[in-house]
């Protein structure tokens, strides 16, 4: 079968998965039940918000629930209440669902932040310090220009694009300090290197995300 | 006027993470409130986040995960609207942004201040996580605090008038960083008192300098 050999097959949604299609179950006009891409998953979050779709929150569910609990059980929590963490964020998904502003952010990163919140409110019995964005004390951001307005979702495929473009060291120190729960310091020995090495290769990442970006770097 | 000496890209990064101590966040958040270039910045960190989050392997949910909480769903109702836009009170921009507002319970004017030296007082803001200790600071304008140095690091940020030490001037929002090797000696702007957040690595030798300022021997 040719298919996807000549054009690489970008969406991988059920509307474009030919072996469903050709069972004939969904059609164009099938509502989108699968989280796979992230226009799907904003889709599915967008459904959530303006329609309580419980379908659409289970197909949402079934995509980040299992990573939200593979991201507990990288940072060492044990799987039952990995498992239970999984479950509340999602659950915070499903309440804060107006919340989420496609403008601002793709449907992993929201989900990523409350997930990484919730865990500092059970681990730290400390709230995360959240920014309210009606104080009168938050200095705004200066009008953003129309041409660096980027669709969310186009910069997240951005973001993961310039996270291959990482080199090995760099990539390593990113994964160690959001995934594995642990500080530059802790980093720095288990890597034997000076912790001054250790932050300079984060910065280096993230210069690197950055230039991938567009962003004028420092 | 705008922030000349902001988050380290590093900190942004562990506050993405979150993996920074409950004090250095706070002083992180405070700042994003004061300083949209960092606050864009620690967007990108959040993204970073999301990006890793969508590539992890998943891992396996137990079998009655989905079913627990889609019967949970009526239960957490969805938040109807957004929280309405809150009138700014009295048109005055509060001195102590969110979050840091909330976390001491009020703005500059609830502040219950004691004594620590002449020119200085302080309110500790210090939780029972055992990290680095927090306080804010006011320095007497024309005042200095003495000259010191740290166990640990220490990140001051200026809320309220502003500060020279060695010869960089710290003004709202602002945050001077000094390594444990530093010894310093920040003096407050003339006219004005100075309001600033300390959060300081190793808390007790920092302490036990200030801490002197209330013997009488001490000149500045």
């Amino acid at each position: 079968m040719m298919y996807g050999l000549h054009s690489p097959v970008r969406r991988r949604s059920v509307l474009h998965n030919p072996a469903i299609v050709a069972a004939g179950v969904p059609t164009v006009t099938e509502r989108i039940l699968s989280a796979e891409t992230p226009e799907d998953a904003t889709h599915l979050m967008t459904q959530i918000a303006a329609n309580q779709d419980r379908d659409a929150f289970e197909a949402l569910f079934r995509h980040y629930a299992p990573r939200v609990k593979a991201y507990m059980l990288k940072l060492g929590t044990d799987g039952a209440l990995a498992d239970e963490l999984a479950q509340e964020t999602l659950l915070m998904v499903w309440r804060k669902a107006v919340q989420f502003d496609r403008a601002k952010a793709s449907p992993s990163t929201w989900i990523f932040t409350i997930a990484r919140n919730l865990r500092i409110d059970v681990f730290r019995k400390n709230n995360r310090p959240e920014l309210d964005p009606n104080d009168p004390a938050l200095v705004p951001e200066a009008e953003e220009p129309a041409d660096e307005q980027m669709d969310r979702v186009q910069r997240a495929r951005l973001i993961r694009a310039a996270m291959q473009s990482l080199t090995e060291e760099q990539a390593e120190v990113i994964r160690l300090s959001f995934f594995e729960d642990k500080s530059h310091s802790v980093i720095a020995g288990e890597l034997d290197l000076p912790l001054g090495t250790v932050k300079s290769r984060l910065r280096l990442a993230f210069g690197r995300i950055r230039k991938e970006l567009g962003e004028d770097v420092l | 006027m705008t922030i000349k000496y902001h988050v380290l890209e590093e900190t942004l990064l562990a506050y993405a993470a979150g993996e920074l101590d409950n004090a250095s966040s706070l002083l992180v958040a405070t700042h994003l409130a004061l300083c949209p270039r960092c606050r864009h910045a620690a967007g990108i960190g959040d993204e970073i986040g999301g990006a890793l989050i969508e590539a992890v392997a998943p891992a396996k949910m137990g079998n009655d995960a989905l079913d627990n909480v889609m019967a949970r769903l009526e239960e957490f109702a969805p938040e109807g609207t957004l929280k309405p836009v809150a009138a700014p009170k009295s048109g005055a921009t509060p001195v102590l942004p969110e979050p840091l507002r909330s976390r001491v319970g009020g703005d500059i004017d609830t502040l219950r201040w004691r004594r620590l030296g002449p020119g200085v007082q302080q309110v500790r803001l210090d939780d029972k996580s055992g990290g680095p200790s927090m306080r804010l600071l006011k320095i007497t304008g024309g005042r200095s605090v003495p000259e010191h140095g740290h166990e640990g690091a220490e990140m001051t940020m200026v809320l309220a008038g502003g500060f020279s030490d060695a010869g960089r001037s710290f003004a709202r929002g602002d945050i001077e960083w000094a390594d444990a090797d530093v010894v310093h000696q920040p003096v407050a702007d003339d006219g004005e008192d100075c309001i600033c957040l300390a959060v300081t690595d190793g808390p007790l030798k920092f302490f036990d300098v200030i801490g002197r300022l209330a013997q009488p021997f001490v000149g500045i």
